[in-house]
């Protein structure tokens, strides 16, 4: 099977290769990338004027399985994925039962083979039930396919737990850990960011201090054992700049930070609508901006959407009592493209960088690369599309999102998973 | 009355923060015209014959659902109420249900009292009848603000240009973000005290708002104090020591009050700590219009049910 994809502007970040350029893919790989390739037999997608990029890669998803399939499973949120331009999603193992053994592992990686229209990688758990208390069985998970853990929706709160977790796993080599960072205490009940939003709202805050005491802490552990931390959807411009400093140190420090913490603040919390609440919140117009300026001074490695899909009844009441979170693999392209780079803010290789060739690296995957010998996962994105941001026509089954009814400029418009076309113009093929 | 006077016919009460100056003038110059209903020895006119209220209240509360429950019957229209403990709420009925079944038996209004912030302006956004919020979380308790405004026009014959002292937890209180908004539209000059750990931390970003640490400050030259009720039911631990030690550094008593204007007017939202936020001399003192802001209570929700429900035709 051959895919010849013509007269595309190819951005290969591994090699900084950007240019107009031919790239065809057969029995699963790329096989050349260059000007005026043919190929005998081979399917011919047409991609002038637009961006042809490797694959993108999400290092962080809730796919919801195992248990909660009312809010999405492995198909609905690889439909998401693909129709969102991306080639390999990992999901997180806060479900039910939490993902932190071997075996929950192994029917993850079954249900991908089975399920999935992307590749899944596994997140594990790194405390038994993400209880914080004692270490899951991380060398287990490992050697069942795992690749990375995470207590990702909450702050483990011992110091302890996370230095043996760092400790320990050094063994096996760097593999990420990756930590929601919001120190418990001080953002009990809390709801949104704290600040002037909040003071005039009466919702009870989340500090960005509690987010740098947390960042400020992992650093420091990380940097005492020598271990690797990658800081999860960083909001605050201080732990921002933790981040930066201790990476100028030597730190093995990471980070990620979502669209919607580059683009959205709290200003545009509204009580009746659930959609802007997340965690953690959206914070200040400074803090988006200091965001933005780790991702382009290399501070920040990846930009991850947190798909985090609820069913529509979780998220559809009271501010206070619907559950954090909301889809973002159909968006995330889009908005980066209309409100980052195309307000001049970041450049287009740049961003494709941080959501293919960095997280795949910082996740040892062998994708996010247009390279010869690579697996032939390819995102090709008309910048210029123009589309409106309707829940109706997302494959996901979340639906609150603070971007539907955005008008957005950039879309994916073909996604090729190990040389096949699961998505094109927004459908998704079977 | 007055032609030139704005409709608030079909607006919901969520809170003040969407109310114009002129709107808040409307509904304190037709409670003016109620609270001589009041004092009739027949307290029933008919000028919402034929309307239907319900009254929807998922916290514990006295005065302010009685308020608008005789505010309701006053005005002849029939008022059910409906609260959490003896309804289906306790078979875990959400609020997007319980207001489906409120809205398909018919009524025009439902006066809400929720402890989630936005409550109401969610209602508002999933049926038709008018919505009243009569407390959400610590978001907003509108009719409680335009009470305090009414009383303290009627005390003072203005507004604009006063000194109000808000003393107290304002962190958990819908009330004083309610009279933070109100007060300032009207023009009035709005201080705020208390220990640090009861006031949220950027309400200094809000244009207009004096924020102080002592007491003392906030009250001297005051035309208007408010103090607010601590309510220990939403304390998590730790944010002051003891109500003893809260009382001789941040009460309200006679020595403190002092430092105000000699006629100034005390109001207290109710119910009250007495011997903690506010001594019982200042309470019952001369100064004090708590038990008259009880009276007016009813005559602003009178006011704000004619308005909403007809237009404010006829009273």
């Amino acid at each position: 099977m051959k895919l010849l994809i013509k007269g595309g502007r190819v951005i290969n970040p591994e090699t900084s290769f950007d240019k107009i350029a031919d790239v065809l893919a057969e029995d699963g790989k790329i096989v050349a990338v260059g000007d005026g390739l043919s190929a005998e037999g081979a399917e011919v997608y047409d991609a002038s004027g637009k961006i042809v990029a490797p694959g993108l890669v999400d290092m962080h998803v809730h796919l919801r399985e195992p248990g909660q399939e009312a809010k999405e499973d492995f198909v609905s949120g690889t439909c998401a994925a693909a129709a969102g331009g991306y080639t390999t999603v990992a999901t997180m193992p806060n479900t039910k039962p939490v993902v932190d053994t071997a075996a929950l592992v192994r029917s993850l990686k079954q249900r991908e083979a089975e399920a999935a229209k992307v590749h899944v990688a596994i997140i594990g758990a790194l405390t038994k039930g993400q209880q914080g208390e004692e270490l899951a069985e991380l060398g287990d998970m490992l050697a069942a396919g795992a690749v990375a853990f995470s207590d990702d929706g909450h702050f483990d709160q011992s110091a302890k737990v996370m230095l043996n977790a760092m400790d320990y796993l050094h063994a096996f080599g760097d593999y990420l850990i990756i930590n929601h960072e919001e120190e418990t205490s001080l953002c009990k009940d809390g709801v949104m960011n704290e600040g002037h939003r909040s003071a005039l709202l009466g919702l009870k805050g989340r500090p960005t201090v509690a987010e740098d005491i947390a960042v400020a802490r992992d650093v420091l552990l990380a940097e005492y054992a020598g271990a690797h931390v990658h800081i999860a959807h960083i909001s605050s411009g201080r732990s921002v700049d933790i981040v930066r400093r201790a990476k100028q140190r030597g730190v093995k420090v990471t980070a990620e930070v979502t669209p919607q913490h580059l683009t959205l603040t709290d200003e545009c919390v509204e009580l009746w609508d659930s959609s802007t609440k997340i965690n953690p919140p959206l914070r200040s117009q400074a803090d988006c901006e200091a965001c933005l300026a780790g991702l382009k001074d290399g501070t920040i490695d990846a930009v991850v959407t947190d798909h985090s899909p609820h069913a529509v009844e979780e998220k559809d009441r009271e501010y206070m009592y619907a559950p954090s979170g909301f889809p973002g693999l159909e968006t995330a392209v889009s908005v980066m493209l209309t409100d980052v780079c195309g307000k001049g803010l970041l450049d287009i290789p740049t961003l494709i960088a941080k959501m293919s060739y960095e997280p795949a690296k910082l996740l040892h995957l062998p994708c996010g690369r247009l390279s010869e010998g690579a697996p032939a996962d390819i995102t090709v994105i008309d910048p210029k599309l123009e589309w409106t941001v309707d829940a109706k026509e997302f494959y996901t089954r979340g639906s609150h999102s603070p971007f539907v009814g955005r008008r957005l400029t950039g879309k994916p418009v073909l996604t090729v998973v190990d040389g096949r076309i699961v998505m094109q113009d927004g459908k998704i093929r079977d | 009355m007055d032609k030139n006077r704005i409709s608030l016919r079909g607006k919901n009460v969520l809170g003040l923060a969407d109310f114009s100056p002129e709107e808040i003038r409307t509904v304190l110059e037709t409670a003016k015209e109620m609270k001589n209903i009041i004092h009739r020895d027949i307290k029933k006119v008919p000028a919402l014959r034929g309307k239907s209220i319900v009254t929807l209240f998922y916290e514990p509360s006295t005065r302010t659902r009685t308020s608008f429950e005789l505010a309701g019957k006053y005005l002849g229209a029939d008022v059910v109420n409906i609260t959490a403990g003896t309804s289906s709420i306790v078979k875990g009925e959400s609020l997007r249900d319980t207001l489906y079944t409120v809205e398909a038996m018919g009524v025009d209004a439902i006066v809400m009292r929720h402890k989630a912030d936005g409550a109401a302006e969610y209602a508002s956004r999933v049926v038709s009848p008018v919505i009243l919020n009569a407390g959400d979380g610590a978001h907003a308790h509108p009719s409680q603000a335009l009470l305090n405004l009414f009383t303290i026009e009627q005390h003072k014959g203005h507004l604009e240009g006063l000194k109000v002292a808000i003393l107290g937890d304002v962190l958990h209180s819908r009330v004083a973000r309610s009279d933070i908004q109100g007060m300032r539209k009207m023009g009035m000059e709005v201080h705020i005290a208390g220990p640090r750990t009861l006031l949220p931390r950027y309400l200094c970003e809000e244009p207009g708002i004096f924020i102080h640490e002592r007491v003392e400050e906030a009250i001297r030259g005051a035309d208007v104090i408010e103090v607010l009720r601590i309510q220990l039911e939403r304390m998590q631990g730790g944010l002051f020591p003891t109500t003893r030690e809260y009382a001789r550094i941040f009460g309200l008593n006679g020595e403190r009050l002092k430092l105000a204007k000699d006629d100034v007017l005390v109001l207290h939202p109710g119910p009250m700590n007495k011997g903690w936020e506010i001594s019982p001399h200042v309470a019952y003192g001369d100064n004090s219009a708590i038990q008259e802001e009880v009276q007016n209570g009813v005559a602003i929700r009178m006011a704000l049910f004619t308005l909403v429900l007809t237009g404010g035709r006829q009273a």
